[in-house]
């Protein structure tokens, strides 16, 4: 499933526009983006939260050359699916 | 941020929308996105990210307070990868 689709969906289930729908798909999603951005956790209760992690700097290695090196401080994202979803997804 | 944050910020943005009309929204690409997970479909968001879910097999578990074996059975488990947008924004 895509964007269009979830869009399609939208616009069968609440009559506005197809272009309407497209424009608060995107605006739900760039709003989600924003906040990620700013390192705030989403919570959306029954389908899951986006929780942003620090990474320190860490050694590593170049798996193909067996070199150490250093692997940058970085943010990373993670999604935490709810109960209710994890549930849903094995036909509960 | 939560699910109610994020129905107000949409209302903020796209004006025209009532609150009520913000929610139906939300909660129908929620919706239509666990649907498509639990037909085991995977949901790609350019820009966002995509929503897939694995597979894990069943396997001999352990209480870990009795320390009794026990079957744990095959479960999907839904997950989600950030888009390369999603996680430039995050990492700045």
């Amino acid at each position: 499933m895509t964007k269009a689709d979830i869009v399609e969906i939208v616009h069968g289930r609440t009559g506005f526009s197809k272009k309407e729908s497209s424009e608060a798909v995107e605006m739900i999603l760039e709003i989600l983006k924003e906040e990620l951005e700013r390192g705030e956790k989403v919570k959306l209760s029954g389908f899951g939260n986006f929780v942003i992690r620090s990474k320190d700097v860490r050694k590593g290695r170049n798996p193909k050359t067996g070199q150490e090196m250093e692997i940058t401080a970085r943010k990373v994202m993670t999604f935490k699916p709810s109960q209710k979803l994890k549930d849903y997804i094995n036909g509960g | 941020m939560t699910k109610a944050e994020l129905i107000e910020l949409l209302v903020e943005r796209i004006e025209r929308l009532t609150k009520k009309e913000a929610e139906l929204i939300v909660n129908t690409v929620l919706k239509s996105i666990s649907d498509s997970l639990a037909e085991g479909d995977k949901v790609e968001l350019r820009g966002f990210g995509s929503f897939k879910v694995k597979e894990r097999r069943s396997r001999e578990g352990r209480n870990p307070k009795t320390g009794t074996r026990v079957q744990v059975d095959e479960k999907k488990v839904p997950y989600f990868k950030a888009g390369k947008e999603l996680r430039e924004r995050v990492n700045n």
